[in-house]
């Protein structure tokens, strides 16, 4: 019998800080902020990876979810083409040196919550040719490229936002596999890569493409030169390549959309580690052009962090407070927007993919959530859409993280630890009602 | 000719002992010196060097306290008092000097002050048991 966590510090050796994980009031535009507090070692637990067997994600009653691609290598973002293809991007970054005894033992410690997959660098196509939600066509639309993570469509461009740079590829509907090796269009900052996914969104006039580039660091530890260029989204001119901050002080942005029908982008960001289990809250938050929202010298608007020295106050007092608090450290790496096509239930709002986390006692994210909203804004507290993942020894069966809306009417989501992508659809009329999705009535 | 401690030759530690009892002070030490470092210039890679230095002190060190700790129980009855003290103080550097650590394994500028009081600290109780230690379990004059 597997262990079922890894768990370090809190009771017993008393070397963690103790406290309340209550996160009710961490959801929404005014979190309630404990002070910051962290033992002799960060609170850590890690769900360890489980078998699914035959059990499936929880959805709500009214919708099926049905895996459409396994045994994929390590799959993070979707995107779905004009045809109804769908695109996944494998892979996985990062590789930044070890700077201190605590990088080894803590790359160890997180290796346990991960797949043993190699990261595929790759694109894989699935194709549903007959409309029935069984992607019954698959195929390698293109290899060789570096950790993609962002994914965007302009026309007949296919953007693909890899660890180090945006590369190019020429798309015709219903192509199957790329024409050729990518075009590279425009280099991001690589070096270190703490952070590496870099997360991309086409703006609706296909002018412009945003790409969040995550902080090279938790809080400033590996030196502020290492920052430059980092902890920002940029925006791209997708016709010249010329690229220019355009909000910074985000310190993971991981995943960008833009709000149908505006010109409005909206991001997920995940914030600090080792402060306590109840900070700093992952966010979702609408960008403002020219915004800083903190990172590293502040979080949630004027909280400062004293871990990052020399301070700056002038950038504390600018720093923008996110829209939306998801909840400290359900790392937050997927985001869509919903249609009427999900059902009226979940019509207005964003679906938000979360990982789940590790600097926590009690895990927090391991599930798909749903932000309603009104007028445009986020209004009440996030629900559960796809959960399930923990099972019942505290183990992982999966990892959400993108999570793309099909028009068609389904979500899908990308899940990196099972190696699998979940497509969730309201049943239609006529069809069986789904089970809460324990059974396993995959058609 | 056997060295006999009961009247009254000097005995130095066993060399290899000695070896590995010259590490603390020196990376310990170092660790303070990097820390400060840190405190007037905030560049993050004299925290990181004080890591390391800790971490090295901490893994020779481990074998100067094993050998000390055996040594308590050699060499009868004289010198005992001396012997526990050296071990006594050694063992302090050393767990002390685990918290360090520990403590240098927060982020940034988290490590302080408390990482800075502490390699002083550690530094000092090195200093103390390399002291007793190089000082060497002599039987002193002869009486």
């Amino acid at each position: 019998m597997k262990r079922s966590t890894f768990l370090l510090g809190a009771a017993g050796l008393a070397l963690s800080a103790c406290e309340g994980e209550s996160e009710g009031s961490q959801y929404g535009a005014d979190p309630r902020l404990p002070d910051p507090r962290r033992g002799l070692l960060p609170t850590m637990r890690i769900p360890r990876p489980a078998q699914w067997g035959d059990d499936r994600p929880i959805v709500p009653r009214g919708y099926t979810v049905t895996p459409i691609a396994t045994d994929l290598r390590i799959p993070r973002q979707t995107l779905v083409l004009p045809n109804g293809d769908i695109l996944v991007a494998e892979g996985a970054g990062g590789g930044e040196p070890t700077l201190r005894p605590k990088d080894l033992i803590a790359n160890i410690i997180k290796a346990l919550g991960k797949t043993s997959v190699r990261g595929g660098n790759r694109l894989t196509l699935l194709r549903d040719a007959d409309g029935d939600g069984t992607y019954e066509a698959r195929g390698v639309f293109a290899g060789d490229l570096n950790a993609p993570y962002g994914l965007a469509l302009i026309d007949g461009a296919l953007y693909v936002a890899n660890q180090d740079a945006v590369v190019r590829f020429d798309y015709r509907e219903g192509q199957t596999e790329a024409s050729g090796p990518p075009a590279r269009f425009v280099a991001l900052p690589s070096a270190i890569n703490h952070h590496w996914t870099k997360a991309m969104a086409a703006s609706p006039d296909g002018r412009f493409l945003y790409v969040g580039i995550g902080s090279n660091s938790n809080i400033t530890e590996r030196g502020m030169d290492a920052e430059i260029d980092r902890a920002m989204i940029w925006q791209i001119d997708a016709r010249t390549g010329a690229h220019r901050p355009y909000a910074t002080g985000l310190r993971n942005p991981t995943a960008l959309t833009f709000r149908p029908g505006t010109d409005q982008l909206w991001a997920v960001a995940n914030e600090r580690d080792e402060i306590g289990s109840n900070l700093v809250p992952d966010y979702l938050t609408s960008v403002r052009e020219g915004g800083f929202y903190g990172w590293p010298y502040s979080y949630w608007g004027q909280n400062v962090d004293m871990r990052a020295q020399p301070q700056n106050p002038e950038r504390v007092a600018a720093a923008i407070r996110p829209d939306y608090a998801l909840g400290s450290h359900v790392a937050a790496l997927g985001v869509a927007f919903s249609s009427p096509a999900m059902g009226p239930d979940f019509a207005e709002g964003v679906f938000v993919g979360e990982h789940g986390s590790w600097n926590r006692s009690t895990p927090a994210g391991y599930r798909v959530v749903f932000v309603p909203f009104r007028d445009g804004r986020p209004a009440g507290d996030p629900i559960d859409f796809v959960s399930g993942f923990l099972n019942r020894d505290g183990n992982t069966r999966g990892r959400p993280v993108g999570v793309t809306l099909d028009p068609r009417g389904a979500l899908l989501v990308a899940d990196d630890l099972s190696n699998t992508v979940w497509r969730v659809a309201p049943d239609r009329a006529g069809a069986a009602p789904a089970g809460r999705g324990e059974a396993p009535q995959v058609r | 000719m056997v060295a006999d401690p009961v009247n009254g030759e000097a005995r130095a530690i066993h060399p290899l002992h000695a070896v590995l009892l010259a590490f603390p002070l020196p990376l310990f030490l170092g660790a303070l010196l990097s820390d400060v470092a840190y405190w007037r210039t905030f560049h993050v890679q004299w925290s990181n060097f004080a890591s390391w230095l800790i971490a090295g002190g901490l893994l020779v060190g481990a074998f100067a306290v094993l050998w000390s700790f055996i040594n308590l129980f050699r060499g009868g009855r004289r010198h005992r008092g001396r012997r526990l003290a050296y071990f006594a103080a050694l063992l302090a550097a050393w767990g002390l000097g685990f918290v360090n650590a520990l403590v240098h394994g927060k982020d940034a500028w988290a490590v302080m002050p408390e990482g800075l009081l502490l390699s002083a600290a550690v530094s000092v109780l090195a200093l103390v048991a390399t002291w007793i230690g190089y000082s060497g379990f002599r039987t002193g004059q002869t009486s």
